[in-house]
Formats: structure tokens, sequence, C-alpha cells
């Protein structure tokens, strides 16, 4: 099994509060499936601040890294037996809700060894 | 020529080396070493029994050797000894009778998720056994960029777990679709230019298709409609001019590979196809008959339209209708075809424009069409064409 991290992007018309708004009960019931390990849904792009280093100070930038009319939405992940699994259950996603586009990407698996 | 018997090797050795291996880029550089082996020792020994056989073991025994060897691939032995074939218990003998995993390999190089242009590449290299310099070549880039494209594409599918097998009853129509449609690409790519042979490639490897998936009655249609469009090869070009269908010498037409297409539209169609691929092939039959059926042609033009929505086919309608009902009425089937950058729309409006006298507006048919032009002969047909209208009235 791998796992998969579908990174569900919206667009700013179609979502309306996504913060405020009932979950599509369809999804739900998606989300509540064993091959779901995890997931979570993100405020309203406007909410984001961004922090990055420029001239080795720390600069905050209010809003997105990436300033697009989509914004990531949600992150869910799966574990699938390959590419093919994890595109289907993508797609059964999508045909439920108003995402423009999920994205699809294998994680990378690390055992973490820290102190 | 050894070198012959590798390339009808390479591709079933390396499809059960991934199969085996899990990896393609580990599976390629043991297959390499195997057919290096094989080209130092079978000129001196002879060929082996089985040189596939030969071939998968020796290569499959290198790459455990080197697993095993190269303590930084650790977790890759472990993912090895975890391989449902338990190497212990299974010995290495060559007359042993792998499977053959050609298919499950097509449908990894032509998933959906990797590039198109990564797609095309991947099948050459991996199925076609063409090196990378030849697939750089075929394509005009660099070879460092063909090399980083197959990388990367290849990086993807171990990555991204895209899978090594032949897609459920589900997805198998639009998978196989995307297959085709690779192989069919791979064959107009070869159309234009001769650098690496491109067309004959894309034949090979419909052949194997058609074999591994006899019952797939699209598979048949293409290899049909790609051996039809070959045929006729030597006879497009005389003395490097382009040569019109009507006025090809048929003595050039290759008989053998006409038989092979008429036997697979024949197989195509006892599998009640019906696709595009099929029906292509049907109307480039007719074609090759004379007199021409142009009823029919046009009728399967039409069921072509119907099935790809394309206005490139109606074009090819509108000829098949020039013949029937005269060029007034093809030219009107070409009114607001979206197409201005297609040379074939052009051409054909010319055509039908000079038939009905029209010689001003075919004129500037004709001039757009040599802009779009991409080859010499293109060029230098247009050329001969313009300069058979009746010149400009003077002064104007």
């Amino acid at each position: 099994m791998v796992k998969y991290a579908l990174l569900a992007y919206s667009s700013g018309e179609a979502s309306g509060e996504p913060g405020a708004r009932d979950m599509h009960p369809g999804i739900a019931a998606v989300l509540d499936r064993p091959d779901v390990s995890g997931w979570l849904r993100l405020q309203p792009a406007e909410s984001a601040t961004t922090v990055r280093l420029e001239a080795r100070r720390t600069l905050l930038t209010d809003g997105p890294f990436v300033d697009s009319k989509e914004f990531l939405g949600g992150l869910i992940v799966v574990e699938a037996d390959n590419l093919d699994g994890a595109l289907a259950l993508a797609a059964e996603l999508q045909e439920l809700d108003l995402t423009v586009a999920i994205e699809v990407r294998p994680v990378l698996e690390q055992v973490h060894r820290g102190a | 020529m050894l070198e012959d018997v590798f390339r009808d090797h390479w591709g079933r050795v390396l499809a059960t080396l991934v199969g085996f291996l899990g990896d393609i880029e580990l599976a390629e550089d043991a297959a390499q070493e195997a057919f290096a082996l094989a080209a130092e020792r079978w000129p001196r020994d002879g060929q082996p029994a089985n040189p596939t056989g030969w071939l998968i073991t020796t290569a499959r025994n290198r790459a455990i050797d080197r697993i095993r060897r190269e303590r930084t691939l650790l977790a890759k032995t472990e993912q090895l000894e975890r391989e449902r074939r338990d190497l212990s218990q299974e010995p290495m003998d060559e007359t042993a009778a792998f499977p053959d995993e050609r298919l499950e390999l097509i449908f990894t190089c032509c998933h959906p998720a990797l590039a198109l242009e990564a797609q095309v590449g991947l099948t050459l290299r991996t199925l076609g056994g063409l090196s990378t310099e030849e697939v750089a070549r075929a394509f005009l880039v660099p070879f460092e960029t063909m090399s980083k494209r197959l990388a990367r594409a290849k990086h993807k599918i171990r990555d991204a777990n895209i899978p090594f097998a032949v897609p459920p009853e589900h997805v198998l129509p639009e998978r196989l679709d995307a297959v085709l449609a690779v192989v069919y690409l791979i064959f107009n790519e070869g159309w234009g230019g001769g650098r690496v042979d491109l067309a004959a490639e894309a034949i090979r490897l419909a052949r194997s298709l058609v074999e591994l998936m006899p019952d797939e009655a699209e598979a048949a249609g293409l290899l049909a409609l790609m051996l039809l469009n070959d045929s006729r090869r030597t006879a497009r070009f005389r003395g490097g001019e382009l040569v019109l269908l009507d006025e090809q010498d048929r003595s050039l037409w290759d008989e053998a590979q006409i038989a092979e297409a008429r036997q697979m539209l024949e197989r195509s169609l006892a599998l009640r196809g019906a696709g595009p691929y099929l029906v292509q092939a049907a109307i480039a039959d007719l074609h090759t008959q004379e007199p021409r059926d142009w009823d029919q042609i046009a009728v399967l033009y039409r069921r072509l339209e119907a099935l790809t929505g394309s206005p490139i086919v109606t074009v090819n309608r509108a000829v098949a209708l020039a013949e029937i009902e005269g060029p007034a009425a093809a030219l009107a089937l070409l009114d607001d075809l979206p197409l201005d950058s297609y040379l074939y729309f052009h051409s054909t409006r010319a055509d039908f424009l000079r038939r009905l006298g029209r010689d001003e507006e075919a004129r500037a048919a004709y001039a757009r069409a040599r802009q779009l032009a991409e080859t010499e002969p293109e060029r230098r047909f247009l050329e001969s064409r313009l300069n058979d209208l009746t010149p400009p009235a003077a002064g104007c």
C-alpha cells in the first residue's frame, strides 16, 4: 500500500465560505472509509499568512503563498495499492463536490528518527 | 544481424524484468548488461536454444547480484526478498516459461498520468528497443532533453506507483485508446521524416498488440490502417516530388502489406469492431480499389464524423462528396470549419475552387496552404499547383 495526498483546490466563487459550509454528506461518507487515513479542511485563503525568510529576516505577508483564483481547500491522505486506486478516489470526490481540481501526490514515507 | 535479434527480444526481456524487479530503470540496466554479454558470447559460442530465457535469466541474476552488492540499495533488497516469487525456491533455469508481460509494460508506459511525449518516448525505448539516442533523433530533440524526459517519467512511475498491470475491465477501453493513440502518433511522426523508421516501429508495436490482445477489434483496425497507409509509402514520392493517390504507380504499392491489412480488417470486423481506427482502415482500403466507390467512402466518412466529431473528417468527406455531387456541394461543406491552421483544409478548398473556375480564390487558398506546409515536397507540390492556375490578369 502506498500513501497519497489528495490536494483539493477550490475556486473562490464555488466554495463560498468553506469553514461555515456543511460538508456534502457523500464526501463525509467517503472520508469515513478505512482507506482514508486522515483529512483536513482549510479556512479560505484570505485567512492565510505566509512566513518567509528574506535577507535573513522573517517576513510575514497577508495571504497565501501562491496568489491565484484557486486555493487549496483541503487535503486528504489515502492509502491505495497504486496510483490508479488514488485517482479513482479523487475522481469520486470530485464528482461529489465543486472542487476545481484535485492534485494527487505520493507521500514520501520516512521513518522519523528524531530525538 | 545480431542487432535485429536483440531488437526482437528487447521488449519481451525488459517487460519480464520490470515485472520481477518492480523498477524500469533497474530492469533496463540489467537487460543492457545481459545483451552486452550476449553480444560477446553468442557469436563465439552460438545462440542458446532459448534466447529469451537466456537473456532474462542472465539479466535477472545480474540484477540480484548487483542489488545484493550495493549496500546502499539495502531497502531494495528487502523489497526483493518480499517478492511473490521467492528467489531461493526458484532455480535460475533459462528453459523455464517466463510470463510475457509486455502488455503490462505497454499500459504502464502509456498511463495517462504521464505526459504524452513521455509516453511516446518511453514506449519506443522500452518496447521498441530503440536507444535513447535514436528516440531523441526521431523527435529532433537533443539527447540530454530526451534522456531527462525518460528518466523523469521512469521516476514518476516508481514514486507514484503507476501500476504495472493490464487495467481492469471498467477502465480498459479508455486505457487501450490511450495506448493505440500513442502507437498511431508514432506512426504519423514517421511519415514526414525518415530519420528513424518510426512508421515501421509503430507497425511492429501494433503487431505485438494484436498478438497480445487478439480480441480487441480496434487494435486490429489500427494495424490495418497503418499497413494500408504504409503500403503506399514508396509510391507517394517520385524523384522527391509528392504524388497524389490517383497518379501513383500502383506497382509500387506493397502487396504483402495490403494483404496483411485486409486480413486485419476482416478480423476486426469479425470481432464486431466499429471504432474509428477500423472505419479509417476500411476507408483506406476502399481508396486502394479501382474504380473507387465514392458513395461508400462518403458513408464511412460520415460515420467517422459521428464517432470523432472532428472537422478534419469533414474535409475528407467533402473530397468524397466532390466526386459524387461535384465541387460546389463539397465547397459548401467546408464553410465555417474552424481549420484555418490546417494545411489540407486550404489545399482542398483550393482544389474545389480551381475546379469551379474560381482561380483568384483558388490562388489565395493555395498560397495559404503553402504558408502552412512543413516539408519541402509539400511546398513544391503546392507551388506547382499555383503555377498551373491561369496567371492573374495584368494590372489587377
